[in-house]
């Protein structure tokens, strides 16, 4: 069933009862007066910092490190990573399905693991590094990871594409060697509607033999 | 053999129709370069959301927007569904709002004060009696075929008798319905668009905005998903470009939470039945009876086909009963109740051939005459093939003699059948002077690989490689082409770039034949070079060829419909499933799913059998875990977001074998689509192979396992 997924789970949000943007409203409110555990029980926790000065409501300048390129914006301390990338920067390969931590369509890799961008604030990215599917690509090449997804048709409507690349790129920079078993653990955490896991499971396979040779 | 001069070529001459080739916009999709509705930014846009109402049924008794209008960076909100208006469902559009971002948009909505009246309301439909006592259900349809009575009451037959069903489930498509509007000037509208209908946008804006069709234009380059439930522009799409209008014609983009998708945004209706069925003691089967009933929402539910595919068993006797729900409403949901038939009908006849001790394959194919027409022999072929790819005889065994462990190993199969004859299609092919070569049409691709068969098509025509061709879509400035829908696309789109291609090429023909000094009708285009045929060293490249064109671009029109039969309609299509059952956690494990699938001709064999790879993920999804959950008490929806509604993820795809029937006498049907038949059979083969494996019907999909426990107790 459902191998919801061990990626980083630090960036998780999202249950039931409360939307992602409640949460991370509430949680960016415990970030500057320290009630995150009030708040933040049903949910894995937001960064530690308890110290940190209270920001916002109003715009607030945040500094963002998007495939090496530096960008300073404006923006609300409610704002996710995802929503600063999309909105602002008009990066939009990473794509919003769930909104809360869920399907992985937003996947991004920042510091080296893959995230749900959807469930990190933009003012939590900063000074961090962030990766987005606009960032694989080297002199206008495909990643090997995106040339196995074509030769094995791992996409059809390519709406949860960019996240599946994602997360199949970060799982390769960790490991090589994969099984079968793997491949479902590492990509888990990602939802494909259109049903392209037969040809995911032989993508991340081939890739990760094709980067080894 | 009488040929028609835009006749597909024959097997030995083809060179890409057929061979396995990779999506020409994989590359795009893979780099995230591909750029959805959802994903368009304009200059100044504004963002648009929707207050939606948080009761089933209700009646608004008034609404107040004043705060919302007075927000700083709020410049449009208007009220959708006012003071008076009765609510039939929950989530429907009450009033929305355009802002300079997504943030203040979201705090406008929360400052709009509506007061409802709450109504009384029914959500659920299972239970039929109940529905039926709240003034619920429509008049049934009865029908009546040969004599069931007599039939059922023969001593000689065997029957069996059962309780079958599906609930509704969504279409949950990953992009949202939406869409941008933007007005150029006062009286033209610019829309990107995620539809399955292109060339169809512009005239349902301009019937309600009042504008010519000639004035809007639709753009759908790459689309999340629809799954049929993108067809029409949606009052959210209208109020959207009201909002535009009202914000000065600016940009804005209305997407829809993934709330609202799950709630009001298409669903799949509802089938449960009772169903009664006998055949002689050798597996003839003599009779049917069912009482079934659904719902897709407040309008009732498409009726589903029974008794599906065998459709001309002698004597029936149907009843079905529309429930009207207060509940988001239905659409079309890839095969239109299809699926929902198949689960009725095909697991009542696995429970008949159980009690008949009969191999469920033997028993099927003993029936196959009592399919449509011609398909008797694709299903005899079909069920072959899978009984043999499955191992069947290895692996299968009478139901409930799956040992005595703990883990129980089954074997289910099932049939269906769709149309799929292609819709119409009209495109401009072009080759210019210097070459290149283009195929333009208002069609789009859903993911099923349009603009790669598009290119082939073209491609095989004109002697080129894939590569060379561009094809341009997803703008209803191009030529019309019709909605993606009911497999229609690859039928419509091949037929009508095979004629526009044979005639661009012809006239190419025409034009260097003085040069090569022969009649154009002795020229053959192939090996990218325009030749005299039979004599391929008096050739000119196809550069060179396309030179003396001069300054003229050769454009042409194919259409479909047209001369020579290029498509045909109906086919079959065969799937066995392997399941292991956990008796004590109720768990089902789908460890294998076999498939022969026809479809005509094929032109792509790398995206067809992606078509047949994703349907039955989609069927594995629906049989084991979707299902919308509607809250009796408060009439909401309990499981709008995609943690609880829950779709199939890597771990729980099985091995696969897909097989594709071709041959001279699949060739010669021409195309026929293939994106809804494979989706059709999962949810029967699955619960027929978990009937087998725990000797005990689990009675509606989706089978999840306090189902299987529950069946497992009353075993
Ligand atoms: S959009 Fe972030 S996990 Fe779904
Ligand atoms: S390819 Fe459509 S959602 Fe995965």
């Amino acid at each position: 069933m459902r191998g919801k997924k061990p990626k980083d789970a630090a960036q998780k949000g999202g249950n039931g009862a409360v939307t992602r943007r409640d949460f991370l409203r509430g949680a960016s409110l415990a970030v500057s007066t320290g009630l995150l555990a009030a708040d933040g029980a049903a949910v894995a926790s937001p960064p530690e910092s308890s110290a940190a000065a209270v920001v916002g409501p109003g715009k607030v300048p945040v500094t963002l490190r998007v495939n090496g390129q530096v960008h300073r914006l404006e923006l609300e301390p409610r704002v996710t990573l995802l929503d600063a990338l999309r909105n602002d920067l008009d990066t939009t390969g990473s794509k919003r399905v769930c909104d809360r931590g869920t399907c992985g369509a937003c996947t991004m890799i920042v510091d080296g693991k893959a995230v749900y961008s959807c469930s990190l604030l933009a003012i939590e990215a900063e000074g961090r590094n962030i990766t987005t599917i606009e960032g694989l690509m080297k002199d206008g090449r495909l990643s090997p990871v995106m040339q196995a997804f074509i030769d094995n048709d791992a996409q059809q409507c390519g709406f949860c594409t960019p996240g599946f690349v994602m997360a199949a790129t970060a799982l390769l920079a960790e490991r090589r060697h994969l099984t079968p078993e793997e491949v479902n653990r590492g990509l888990g955490g990602n939802i494909c509607r259109c049903g392209t896991y037969h040809g995911l499971r032989l993508a991340a396979l081939e890739a990760a033999k094709r980067m080894k040779a | 053999m009488a040929t028609c001069k835009y006749d597909w070529p024959e097997a030995a001459e083809r060179h890409l129709i057929g061979k396995p080739i990779s999506r020409i916009d994989g590359p795009a999709k893979s780099s995230g370069r591909a750029k959805y509705t959802y994903d368009i930014n304009r200059p100044g846009m504004l963002f648009g959301k929707v207050l939606r109402c948080p009761h089933a049924h209700a009646k608004v008794t008034s609404i107040d927007i004043s705060e919302a209008k007075n927000l700083p960076g709020v410049k449009a909100v208007r009220v959708i569904q006012g003071e008076g208006k009765e609510i039939l469902w929950g989530g429907d559009e009450i009033a929305c709002v355009a802002a300079v971002s997504e943030e203040v948009a979201e705090d406008a909505i929360r400052r709009i004060k509506v007061q409802y009246e709450e109504l009384p309301f029914l959500v659920n439909e299972e239970d039929l009696e109940r529905a039926q006592s709240q003034g619920h259900t429509r008049a049934p349809s009865v029908q009546t075929k040969g004599d069931p009575d007599k039939a059922f009451a023969d001593p000689d037959v065997v029957i069996s008798e059962g309780y079958y069903g599906a609930p509704v489930i969504t279409h949950c498509c990953l992009e949202t319905h939406g869409q941008v509007t933007e007005y150029d000037g006062s009286d033209h509208l610019r829309v990107w668009i995620s539809t399955q209908g292109v060339s169809t946008i512009p005239q349902q804006f301009a019937e309600v905005l009042g504008l010519p069709a000639t004035h809007v234009e639709a753009i759908c380059d790459y689309i999340g998903g629809g799954f049929g439930s993108k067809f029409q522009i949606d009052r959210w799409g209208v109020e959207c470009a009201r909002l535009s209008k009202d914000a000065g014609g600016k940009a804005v983009k209305l997407m829809l939470e993934r709330d609202a998708e799950l709630k009001v945004a298409g669903t799949r209706p509802s089938a449960f039945a009772k169903v009664k069925v006998a055949a002689k003691k050798d597996g003839t089967l003599v009779a049917w009876q069912s009482e079934a009933w659904g719902t897709g929402g407040v309008a009732g539910a498409g009726v589903p086909p029974l008794p599906y595919v065998l459709e001309g068993i002698p004597n029936q006797s149907k009843k079905y009963t529309a429930v009207s729900t207060n509940t988001g409403g239905a659409r079309a949901w890839r095969a239109p109740n299809h699926p929902q038939a198949a689960v009725l009908t095909l697991c009542a006849l696995d429970d008949l051939a159980a009690k008949l001790e009969m191999d469920p394959i033997e028993f099927l194919t003993k029936n196959t005459g009592l399919a449509p027409e011609h398909l008797g022999e694709t299903y005899n072929d079909e069920l072959a093939k899978v009984a043999e790819l499955s191992e069947w005889k290895k692996y299968w065994h009478p139901r409930g003699r799956g040992g005595s462990g703990r883990i129980r190993r089954g074997l289910g199969v099932s049939i269906h059948t769709w149309g799929g004859r292609g819709h119409n299609s009209n495109c401009d092919v072009l080759i210019q002077p210097d070459g290149s070569v283009e195929v333009r049409l208002g069609s789009q691709d859903l993911g099923t690989g349009t603009r790669t068969v598009i290119a082939i098509v073209a491609a095989e025509t004109l002697g080129l490689p894939v590569e060379a061709i561009k094809v341009t879509l997803g703008d209803s400035r191009y030529p019309y082409s019709g909605a993606s829908g009911g497999s229609t696309t690859v039928g419509g789109v091949s037929a009508s770039t095979r004629r526009g291609s044979v005639d661009a090429r012809d006239q190419l023909f025409a034009a260097v034949a003085p040069a090569l000094g022969v009649p154009p009708d002795q020229l053959e285009a192939a090996a990218g070079h325009i030749r005299v045929k039979g004599n391929p060293a008096k050739s000119l490249s196809w550069k060179q060829a396309c030179a003396r064109l001069g300054t003229k671009t050769i454009q042409a029109t194919g259409k479909n419909p047209g001369p020579c039969e290029l498509g045909s309609s109906g086919v079959g299509g065969a799937q066995v499933a392997d399941v292991s059952v956990d008796t004590e956690t109720g768990r089902i494990k789908v460890n294998r799913m076999i498939a022969a699938q026809d479809c005509g001709l094929i032109i792509d064999m790398k995206t067809a059998e992606s078509q047949v790879y994703g349907a039955m993920i989609m069927g594995i999804s629906y049989a084991l875990f979707e299902e919308r959950v509607m809250d009796d008490q408060t009439g909401i929806m309990l499981n709008p977001n995609m943690e609880f509604y829950k779709l199939a993820t890597i771990g729980d795809i099985p091995e696969f074998i897909v097989h594709m029937m071709t041959g001279p006498q699949y060739d010669r049907r021409g195309v026929i689509g293939l994106g809804e038949p494979p989706v059709i059979s999962p949810g029967a083969a699955i619960s027929n192979a978990v009937a087998n494996a725990i000797g005990v019907r689990v009675p509606t999909l989706p089978l999840t396992p306090d189902k299987v426990l529950a069946a497992l107790e009353k075993a």
